[in-house]
């Protein structure tokens, strides 16, 4: 399964032969889509993401099971009051020799706020002293709160203590950058032969739709521990193409490659190779809760709650253990809030009776249907959801308008808020149930789409990212949420789960919530 | 017909300038940016990102920007692929895809024209039936029902040729989408060479050159085929310029680095320099490929003359 080429049988690649060992192993992996970019700071996709992250480490980085580890600080601490952070980095060099130093870091984190780096995840940096204001281009990059005291000791400092503020330094976008080799111009730095790594490999080819290779890198800190010599990344869009070569052996890894007809067979007959995990990720409707729409009304949300039944849609239309939900932070989310809807344990007649009568309250019945319009972005399966939800709706005598866009459309739709329901896909970008509070709080994403505003949320979300007690912030986030869930301010249907296939011929890969899978873990059984 | 094809070239000017403008302002009409997408952006970000690709400017001002950067061939960068500049994306791409749709075509003729000819002389015969019902399935069935079965069937389960990947442009990597793509070149090439040359054979100057006592190999080379080419010819100009800008389906199904997908991916993630891009460049294949076929038809009807 996994390619071994004997590399000395050619006796032209003696140079290469002796980079390498006699026996190079190979991983081939089908990567989705072709990247938009390779620097680190530029990415906005987990296919890029899943170059990135080998080619740059992190102070801190992950292991196989998608836990904190140190990476490239090898010791830090944070002092009392969670507001002042310092790191110790190890003896460690770029790709070239260059000695990987605090400066380093300093100008990797100034550039990922800089508004000309124009980074997506700029705002989990922004707990920073002067985050926001140079991110907003009110400051300079200087006067961001970070500083080298020495050439291996880094100190950042921050605005207020905030829970997550490693896992954000874990990301590919906090990787310290060679400054001697940015310095001048950042100018499609990240291409083979001009860029200059820090992780486990270093970029040795891109053919732009075709193959990105990267290369076991000698001046890696864990060199001696890093099995693969070579790693193909082959962007493939179709998932059935890669399901395909897979099959053939010429894939070994094959990222989100088992179409939803496909997966009964897959799971039949690639059981061993079939690794199926929860992901951050939460598949929900959102309501437009602004005043002069029918959803304002929150008896209409919980009854539009109490008649979907999720396990119907998780079972029967989706069938790959997805897990029905009735909150909004996925279980699988590290330190993710308890509690869900109230109505969770009731039967469904008791359910359908109680959101009956609801909507008779609210003025709707048999004479006067709620007309609703339910947006969702053109695909299979969000159709499928779409239409059974439609129907479950019918009984309470909701007539559902199904109006489907391409994806841009669609989210342009949400972020006007010109829907009454819509289709969403929320992803976590860190391993905390953060990114998906804060998107209700006041200014986040989802809070103005849809119009949702509660103070005391907004309060107890902003409380909890200070508190460093993990059960204390727990109960915090707890709270937020049920708020939210009392709410109805959502319909959540269910958590999301990643599907990949892994050649049974390696170990090291284990599935996780963040579906970080670093390549120097692999190794091939023989 | 040197004055003549230059007179063409600048008549196309005019012509470009039209298709561009109005795919830059089309493209901004529709809804959506380049940034919108399953993660909503907060508005700083957002903001950042405007003014990184200049799109907080004023509409008129960006399309000034961009046609005067277009004049001096630059395309700009890509919004997606953001360490490419447009320019290199295709330059990398259309080899390939002319590779790819320069073979299909090449192969659609040698088989396309030979059937065709086949058909109309055994007009009504079994020969005839068989290749007009092929042709007919071959138009019927698209590329993106034959493509994954050609994938499914001889590279994963007969295992004889690679299921995709483009691995260098080698040999067994190009023969399934080849024929993939040709194979409903090959059946229009053969219904239009049937008809048009069932059409030759019945007009009077064949009649004569029968009359004079030519034999009917003599009468079918010489005086027939000629003819009957015209329609296939003024086909292929535009089928060419098509089929080597790359077929999406074909590019997706067997992974072949083209720049077929550049149309619909740019279109689908408002990439709207990769998307001009492609316009611009597809429209200049258009007009080349159109003015070849004029240029060809002199050469095969001595009736038509580009006078100087």
């Amino acid at each position: 399964m996994i390619s071994r080429s004997t590399l000395a049988a050619f006796g032209g690649l003696a140079l290469t032969a002796l980079a390498l060992p006699a026996q190079a192993t190979t991983v081939n992996i089908a990567n989705g889509s072709e990247p938009g970019t390779l620097d680190p700071q530029k990415t906005s996709g987990v296919w890029e993401t899943r170059i990135t992250r080998s080619l740059f480490e992190r102070l801190v980085s992950y292991a196989a099971d998608g836990s904190l580890v140190p990476g490239l600080a090898e010791s830090w601490e944070i002092s009392d009051d969670g507001r002042t952070y310092t790191f110790h980095l190890r003896d460690a060099e770029w790709s070239d020799g260059e000695p990987i130093t605090a400066d380093d870091a300093v100008f990797a984190l100034r550039r990922v706020l800089a508004p000309e780096t124009a980074n997506h995840n700029a705002n989990l940096y922004y707990p920073i002293e002067g985050g926001h204001e140079v991110n907003t281009g009110d400051a300079g990059p200087e006067s961001l709160g970070v500083e080298a005291s020495d050439a291996r000791t880094l100190v950042v400092h921050l605005t207020q203590p905030t829970a997550w503020f490693l896992q954000a330094l874990a990301m590919t976008e906090a990787a310290p950058l060679p400054e001697h080799v940015l310095a001048d111009s950042d100018d499609g730095w990240v291409q083979p032969g001009s860029t200059v790594s820090s992780g486990a490999f270093t970029l040795s080819e891109w053919q732009p739709q075709s193959r990105i290779v990267v290369t076991k890198n000698a001046h890696y800190f864990d060199a001696d521990d890093v099995a693969v010599d070579e790693a193909v990344f082959y962007p493939i869009d179709d998932k059935q193409s890669s399901l395909n070569r897979f099959r053939t052996g010429e894939i070994d890894i094959a990222y989100d490659s088992v179409p939803a007809s496909r997966f009964d067979w897959v799971q039949e007959n690639l059981s061993d190779a079939l690794r199926v995990g929860p992901l951050i990720a939460e598949y929900f409707y959102m309501f437009n809760l602004r005043d002069d729409q029918p959803l304002a009304d929150a008896r209409v949300r919980e009854a539009l709650n109490l008649a979907v039944r999720r396990d119907v849609i998780t079972q029967q239309i989706m069938g790959q253990g997805q897990t029905s939900s009735y909150w909004y932070v996925p279980r699988g989310t590290a330190n993710a809030p308890q509690g869900e809807m109230d109505f969770a344990e009731l039967s469904m007649d008791e359910r359908m009776a109680r959101a009956k009568s609801l909507m008779e309250e609210a003025g709707y019945g048999p004479d006067n249907p709620l007309q609703l319009t339910l947006n969702y972005n053109t695909l299979e399966d969000h159709k499928k959801v779409a239409v059974a939800v439609a129907a479950m709706w019918k009984p309470l005598g909701v007539e559902v308008d199904l109006v489907n866009a391409e994806a841009a459309v669609h989210y342009t739709t949400i972020r006007e808020g010109n829907f009454e329901v819509a289709r969403y896909g929320m992803v976590a970008t860190i391993d905390d149930p953060y990114d998906f509070l804060n998107a209700y709080a006041d200014n986040g994403s989802a809070s103005r789409a849809s119009g949702y505003r509660d103070e005391t949320y907004d309060e107890l979300v902003a409380e909890s990212t200070r508190e460093l007690d993990a059960d204390k912030r727990r109960d915090l986030m707890t709270q937020a949420q049920q708020r939210l869930l009392d709410d109805y301010a959502l319909l959540p249907l269910y958590d999301y789960v990643s599907a990949h296939l892994v050649s049974p011929d390696l170990t090291g890969w284990e599935s996780n919530s963040m579906d970080v899978h670093p390549l120097r873990y692999l190794k091939e059984t023989d | 017909m040197l004055s003549y094809t230059l007179k063409r070239l600048l008549q196309a000017i005019p012509t470009l300038l039209i298709v561009i403008t109005i795919s830059f302002f089309l493209m901004r009409v529709a809804p959506g940016g380049p940034f919108d997408g399953e993660r909503q952006l907060p508005p700083e970000i957002e903001a950042n990102l405007m003014a990184a690709y200049h799109l907080d400017e004023p509409l008129p001002m960006q399309y000034l920007r961009y046609m005067g950067n277009l004049i001096q061939g630059d395309f700009g960068p890509s919004f997606k692929y953001k360490d490419f500049s447009v320019t290199e994306l295709i330059a990398q791409g259309f080899p390939v895809s002319l590779e790819i749709g320069g073979l299909a075509i090449l192969l659609a003729l040698l088989l396309g024209l030979p059937l065709g000819i086949a058909a109309a002389l055994k007009r009504n015969s079994t020969v005839d039936y068989l290749v007009m019902g092929t042709a007919l399935t071959g138009i019927a069935v698209p590329n993106f029902v034959i493509a994954p079965i050609f994938a499914l069937v001889f590279g994963v389960l007969l295992g004889w040729l690679p299921a995709g990947g483009w691995n260098g442009g080698a040999l067994p990597n190009l023969i399934l989408p080849v024929v993939a793509l040709s194979i409903q070149q090959i059946a229009y090439i053969a219904r239009m060479m049937r008809a048009s040359m069932i059409e030759v054979l019945g007009s009077h100057f064949i009649r004569t050159a029968r009359a004079k006592g030519l034999n009917e190999g003599e009468v079918i080379w010489r005086h027939a085929i000629r003819p009957a080419l015209l329609p296939v010819v003024s086909y292929l100009g535009p089928a060419i310029a098509g089929i080597i800008t790359g077929s999406v389906v074909i590019e997706q199904i067997f992974g072949i680095p083209g720049i077929g997908r550049y149309f619909v991916q740019g279109a689908l993630n408002r990439d709207y320099t990769l998307v001009m891009g492609t316009v611009v460049f597809y429209g200049i294949l258009i007009v080349v490929m159109n003015l070849i076929v004029d240029l060809l038809y002199s050469a095969l009807d001595p009736q038509i003359r580009y006078d100087d």
